[in-house]
């Protein structure tokens, strides 16, 4: 078959040319693996759930001017009268946050009053007992919260609640062996105990950043409505009629009351906004790498044509030669074909320890996670092919050079 | 010779298109790719206040103890406690403490809409610290301070909005139904990242827009906008007067200190203090104290979003793999004129000579790739915003330099890239070549 020693002997003669090529897709490779890495690593993030329904949600930030902490109480309460009489509109409450917000509160979650570290931190949420339908949160044990639970309080003043809802994440990790439906756990910094009432299947913390990955789903609904300037409204309209209450709930609570304002660009969002501006800089990231991965890999099959061109038009004469002494058109393709695969070997070896290296790096600068080898694997295979791909048309070439040429300008 | 070896340059070139395309593409791609992340890089990076970060220090106390602090560091801001003692104490040059607000403004006319205005409750010395311009009037007196006197000083953007851009020195704004004088307005005043306001979370955010003392936003019970943080199990009651007096952690402190022995005088002080704290039975645990400058400071909280940090390096191995093929191009470009060289060499051209031939076209290469990096670059600046946070993107701008720099990264590194295919070219053997043909 295809003898391989006179390749390499060969490719000792353009050693330049063959180090460079080989330095190329090592390169290639080393970024590309971790690119795609990177990419679906936020493609992941991305599309993590809220535990939401998030069709037909609306997100008002609403901020009060000039009223006490404690006075706003009958404000929230006839904003939300009002909120849940309007046409279109199937439930709405008043929250101090809610999933992808950006901003919250979170609190260590202990078995013990006393116990030094928390046992997870987890996000609140201070609703009342519209709050699994409005957010449209599954419960899958215990039960809703009672109207004649919810507590109005100042929220300097705000005390650990008797009854909680946590998700079934933070239940998980509270007790691995079993269900916290019933227990008692200590929400705050308090020695007051707060009973599990009931754990839903899923809700996600406020934020999107990296560090609060950790408990990116343990959340605690507390009964209790939270007095004070700023507050966020949930609103769910019936479907279809997202877009009308975008518009006519703002005039409603402006017609309410005229002195409140919602901030420029988070005060009245749909909940796909939401969404879009809390993971905006993990799409972008991942927009660039891939955008770098897709130029690179152009880059260096052209850098492959380009320099086995030149290879070939080098060489005409050699092979010219070999196909006068009786090498068919087959051979030279295949001589072309495997001269480029020893030197593909031997830069995605080099660029399979290179990724990993550069990985090994950003794992400790940037909290990232390790290379899985499948992409090393994958990242392979794919330069591998892009270079026979590369070189086809340059030894296409080559292999139709005439037995001819071996006779001329001698 | 010059003009005539860019001639030349520029026949060759022509010959190739293909391959001169595919190097110019190659340079352009990997330039307007680093500029673009270096011009966010070097935005988010810089030193905000360049002549005088190593004397600006946030002062740091530990009031967790080992069992609640983050491993072993205090919390990143004082308690409102240990920040009005220390600024109290007098004990550097200037001192200054600061929690950001976002008081509701409230203009002039009965049908007026209020709206919200960010801005920072601070002492007198703030403004001289922090190298604040002022287009009217000036700071509070250390005067007002200590009578809580209802001040402001506002922004030109503000004073914009407000009166028009007219000096509004003494006139009155309405923030939270109280009214304040205005004493001072700034000039635009933007220093990116903004250092002293980390905790909250502000390093980026828009521009301020107001200040007002600090003990007169405490008397009024103007509650922070931005981040606070309770972290012990110390049960410290409820209510605004437990909150002010307890342990969560709000008000960043800074102390302008000229010289190391300052700084070092500085440090010893704020042990003493945590000791005190330690014997009045406040802290159960030894004095765990921090004094970090600007650049301290911002490289601590890794200020530098990391966003930005690997996108440059993406972008820079790039630029390294397009250079990489860069040379073998020029390489495959240049030996296919070995016979050429062969002939000049021969006629008597020396070495040097076949040198200058080469890198002029190389840096031929390299001016025409950079001038499409160049205009890829400003392409891409509207493209920033959809990488970035727009607060973060609207940092990134093409500047003069910015521009030098394109071009001169895309000449220099070509011409760099240059040099092995030129050595080789150089090698060419007059007489070998003369024979082959």
């Amino acid at each position: 078959m295809l003898h391989i020693k006179p390749i390499v002997v060969a490719l000792k003669r353009h050693k330049a040319g063959t180090v460079l090529i080989a330095l190329q897709i090592a390169l290639t490779l080393a970024i590309v693996c971790n690119a795609l890495f990177i990419i679906q690593q936020r493609i992941g993030r991305l599309s993590r759930p809220t535990g939401m329904v998030e069709s037909n949600l609306l997100a008002i930030q609403n901020r009060w001017v000039g009223v006490d902490d404690n006075a706003t109480g009958p404000l929230i309460k006839s904003d939300l009268q009002a909120l849940r009489q309007l046409a279109g509109v199937e439930d709405a409450i008043s929250t101090n946050s809610f999933p992808l917000r950006g901003g919250g509160w979170s609190m260590g979650v202990r078995h013990d009053p006393d116990a030094k570290k928390p046992v997870s931190s987890a996000a609140i949420y201070a609703v009342d007992d519209h709050a699994l339908s409005t957010m449209g949160a599954k419960l899958i044990a215990g039960r809703n919260f009672r109207s004649d639970e919810i507590v109005w309080v100042e929220q300097k003043a705000y005390a650990a609640s008797p009854q909680i809802i946590i998700t079934k994440a933070l239940s998980d990790k509270l007790y691995p062996n079993g269900s916290a439906l019933g227990k008692t756990v200590y929400i705050t910094d308090t020695a007051r105990p707060s009973t599990v009432i009931g754990i839903v299947e899923h809700l996600q913390v406020p934020w999107s950043g990296t560090w609060s990955d950790s408990f990116s789903d343990c959340v605690v609904l507390v009964p209790t409505q939270l007095t004070g300037n700023f507050g966020s409204y949930l609103i769910r309209s019936k479907p279809g009629q997202l877009a009308a209450i975008t518009a006519t709930a703002p005039r409603l609570l402006i017609k309410n009351n005229r002195l409140r304002t919602f901030s420029r660009d988070r005060g009245v969002r749909t909940f796909e906004t939401v969404r879009a501006q809390a993971y905006k800089s993990d799409r972008g990231i991942a927009l660039l790498m891939g955008v770098v991965c897709a130029m690179l890999l152009a880059i260096t099959a052209a850098g492959i044509v380009g320099l086995t061109s030149f290879w070939v038009g080098q060489r005409r004469r050699q092979i010219g030669v070999r196909r006068a002494l009786g090498a068919t058109r087959h051979d030279i393709l295949g001589y072309f074909l495997t001269e480029n695969l020893l030197i593909g070997i031997a830069g995605v070896v080099i660029g399979a320890l290179l990724a990993i290296g550069i990985n090994l790096w950003m794992v400790t600068q940037f909290e990232m996670a390790r290379l899985s080898m499948t992409y090393v694997a994958a990242g392979v295979v794919a330069l591998l092919l892009l270079g026979q791909g590369a070189v086809l048309a340059p030894a296409l070439r080559a292999s139709r050079v005439s037995p001819v040429e071996a006779t001329r300008s001698v | 010779m010059f003009s005539y070896y860019l001639e030349l340059a520029m026949r060759s070139l022509r010959r190739s298109p293909g391959l001169t395309l595919l190097m110019v593409l190659a340079i352009g791609f990997g330039v307007a790719a680093s500029m673009i992340t270096w011009s966010v890089f070097r935005a988010v990076s810089g030193d905000p206040i360049p002549g005088k970060s190593s004397q600006l220090y946030t002062v740091l106390v530990d009031n967790r103890g080992p069992q609640y602090n983050d491993e072993g560091e205090p919390p990143e801001a004082l308690t409102y406690t240990d920040a009005t003692a220390l600024v109290a104490a007098r004990k550097a040059a200037h001192q200054t403490l600061l929690f950001d607000v976002a008081p509701s403004v409230l203009p002039e006319g009965n049908q007026s809409i209020p709206f919200i205005a960010d801005g920072y409750a601070t002492n007198a010395d703030f403004f001289g610290m922090f190298e604040v311009p002022f287009e009217y009037g000036g700071p509070w007196h250390a005067s007002d301070d200590e009578g809580r006197a209802a001040v402001a000083v506002i922004s030109h953007e503000l004073n914009q909005q407000l009166f028009n851009g007219a000096d509004s020195v003494g006139r009155e704004i309405t923030m939270d139904r109280h009214t304040y004088r205005v004493v001072g307005v700034t000039a635009h005043w933007d220093p990116q990242p903004r250092y002293y306001d980390v905790f909250s979370g502000n390093q980026f955010g828009d521009p301020v827009q107001l200040y007002l003392p600090f003990t007169r936003a405490v008397d009024v019970a103007m509650d922070t906008s931005g981040r606070n943080n309770c972290g012990s199990n110390v049960d410290f009651g409820t209510g605004r007067d437990a909150w002010l007096h307890g342990e969560c952690v709000w008000v960043p402190v800074w102390v302008e200190l000229a010289d190391q022995a300052a700084a070092t005088s500085y440090r010893e002080f704020l042990t003493r203090y945590a000791a005190e704290q330690q014997r009045a039975g406040r802290f159960h645990w030894a004095p765990n104290v921090r004094l970090r400058d600007v650049n301290n400071w911002l490289d601590h909280m890794h200020v530098v979003p990391p966003e930005s940090r690997i996108s440059l390096m993406v972008a820079l191995g790039f630029f390294v793999i397009c250079l990489v093929n860069t040379i073998g191009l020029l390489l495959a470009k240049f030996m296919r004129r070995a016979a050429e060289i062969g002939v000049r060499r021969a006629l008597g051209a020396p070495r040097r000579e076949i040198y200058r031939q080469f890198l002029i076209e190389a840096a031929t290469v390299g001016l025409v790739g950079g001038v499409l990096g160049l205009l890829l670059t400003a392409l891409g600046m509207f493209g920033v915003g959809l990488l970035f946070e727009p607060e973060i993107a609207r940092l990134a701008h093409l500047d003069f330099s910015l521009v030098a720099m394109t071009l001169l990264v895309a000449v220099v590194a070509t011409v760099l890239a240059a040099f092995y295919p030129t050595w080789r070219a150089a090698k060419v053997q007059p007489a070998w070549q003369l024979k082959s043909n």
